[in-house]
């Protein structure tokens, strides 16, 4: 019987791996992601399958009855209520309870079997490590998205070193408690303390990376959870685990690389670099000269004039929950024959592909929304170029000037499009916490003001015109 | 030690099939792709429900079942919110 179980964790997979896969295009990711979904529940069958063969004495139906119930109830509410704009802050959690489960897992396996061999310690441990790091992580990384905590960097002297000390002090804790398992009280001890290092340590890890790092982040923690699941595998002897938690461990560290690319920066420097620390040498540079603004009306007949615009969402039009007034200044401005695109930075929002899936939410044409590497030759062949609520990914400074922090940084080349509007609540700087030439430039204007009442009546204007 | 050694091999070769599957993800569904990810993580479940059945100590038990609590919302809210991300896409080919 028990291979049968296996043989169905083997089937569970292969849909996992298909599901993945179908999850890399448009057309099949719906249906990839159903895929998954069976997946899971064939496994979970197969499970409890296998503790009722397995079992001679009573089974803890109440308990698992409970745990499902409780825990699918929660799952169910948490992914209908929620808003579109708040997608990056539920995947934190989501992610943040998977490895504390792993930890949990990890610590009942303990607890269960007593004495155990030392390798089998050093899979308890890593799960322990690494699930405690993505939970405490993930709630930091939550409580900053929703704005519970300061979304800026949290700087303090001396924190990489007392970081590397923790580390230290986690990793020989682990050792301790792999070299002394057969005594298991005294291992568990260990392992608690371990664990209480682990938990400050994804704290302290998270605290100084601010907003616009969170797409690394997010992915990063996502990785996480996966390899925490993989080594709880380990522990268990489960392929089934140690395959799914592969697959998203390498899924997470991908997205994690893709978005280190799009900001130039290495994993080390997003990580432990405190992006924010720039901000005091700069802040002399941050004065506004020659700032033209304009009002609702001026822009309404610049964009009735111009043949071709291209719009460029940030983080602001998320925060504003702007999207679906730009679907309609989109389809006003289609209505009059005026070809209308979007240009994606890869890191824009706070997580990856975060603005894709609000104009998503919005109606807007995915065909639309166009790469960074697709539409920057084409902003020179632009009218009108339209800047919602993003700041440093249009920063020419990333091009032009080598003293920047964010030079070298790939940014799309909205200032070479004929006309610049910005649209933006104030001068204050992005994340970065430097100067936006682009604002100063002779083809800019200004619309200052929040991004939805601003998209809002630039349409009336438009409607009027 | 060889069985340790052969559950490595599996999980070496399962990041090389990741990585080559999810390299050529467009940016439009990386958001799903994580959220789908995330949920799949959640297999920790069958972890959960394992560590549940087995014992009538209650310490392990409560330990258990928070365990279950964790995995079942991240299970069935990633998926369920990815399908919902994903529906958008396809409600406007439709259109």
């Amino acid at each position: 019987m028990n291979i049968i179980i296996e043989f169905i964790y083997l089937i569970a997979a292969i849909l996992f791996i298909i599901g993945i896969n179908q999850l890399s295009k448009v057309k099949t990711a719906p249906r990839g992601n159903r895929l998954s979904a069976v997946a899971m529940l064939l496994a979970v069958i197969a499970t409890i399958v296998k503790i009722q063969l397995d079992n001679t004495s009573s089974i803890n139906w109440a308990y698992i009855i409970t745990g499902i119930v409780t825990g699918g109830l929660i799952g169910v509410v948490l992914s209908k209520k929620i808003k579109m704009t708040a997608i990056p802050q539920l995947v934190a959690i989501f992610n943040g309870l998977g490895g504390g489960a792993s930890v949990l897992v990890a610590l009942s396996y303990l607890l269960f079997n007593g004495v155990t061999t030392s390798l089998n310690m050093i899979t308890v441990v890593l799960s322990i490590i690494i699930g405690t790091v993505t939970f405490t992580g993930s709630m930091v990384a939550f409580a900053k998205l929703q704005g519970l905590i300061k979304s800026q960097p949290i700087l303090f002297k001396g924190r990489n070193i007392l970081n590397v000390l923790l580390f230290i002090l986690v990793i020989s804790l682990g050792v301790r408690a792999i070299i002394i398992c057969q005594n298991i009280s005294a291992a568990i001890i260990i392992l608690l303390i371990m664990m209480g290092v682990a938990f400050i340590l994804g704290i302290l890890l998270v605290t100084p990376i601010g907003g616009a790092d969170m797409p690394i982040v997010i992915a990063l923690l996502n990785s996480y959870s996966g390899l925490a699941a993989s080594m709880a595998g380990f522990m268990l002897g489960n392929l089934l685990l140690i395959i799914s938690g592969a697959l998203v461990g390498a899924s997470g560290i991908i997205l994690t690389k893709i978005m280190c690319k799009a900001m130039n920066r290495s994993l080390v420097n997003v990580l432990f670099g405190g992006f924010g620390q720039t901000k005091e040498d700069k802040k002399e540079k941050s004065e506004y000269i020659n700032i033209k603004q304009a009002s609702p009306e001026e822009v309404a007949s610049i964009l009735d004039a111009a043949r071709s615009i291209i719009i460029v969402p940030g983080y602001g039009m998320a925060v504003a929950q702007a999207q679906n007034a730009v679907h309609d200044i989109m389809t006003t401005l289609e209505q009059r024959g005026i070809k209308v695109e979007f240009a994606i930075h890869p890191v824009a929002g706070r997580m990856p592909g975060h603005m894709n899936i609000l104009l998503a939410e919005a109606n807007v044409p995915y065909e639309k929304l166009k790469e960074l590497e697709l539409i920057n030759s084409q902003f020179k062949q632009t009218d009108v170029a339209i800047v919602i609520g993003a700041n440093d990914v249009v920063n020419p400074a990333a091009k032009d000037d080598k003293s920047s922090p964010i030079y070298g940084m790939p940014i799309l080349n909205v200032h070479e499009a004929k006309t610049v509007i910005v649209i933006k609540r104030s001068l204050s700087p992005g994340f970065a916490g430097i100067k936006n030439e682009l604002f100063e430039k002779n083809n800019t204007l200004m619309l200052f003001g929040d991004a939805k009442e601003m998209l809002l009546k630039l349409n009336q204007e438009l409607n009027e015109l | 030690m060889i069985e340790l050694f052969y559950l490595l091999v599996v999980f070496i070769l399962s990041i090389f099939v990741g990585y080559e599957m999810i390299i050529k993800v467009p940016p439009t569904l990386h958001t799903p792709l994580m959220s789908g990810t995330n949920a799949i993580s959640g297999i920790i479940i069958i972890g959960a429900l394992t560590s549940l059945a087995y014992t009538a100590n209650t310490l392990v038990n409560i330990i258990g079942l928070f365990a279950l609590i964790f995995a079942t919302i991240n299970v069935i809210g990633g998926f369920m919110v990815t399908d919902r991300m994903l529906q958008m896409f396809v409600r406007k080919k439709e259109k």
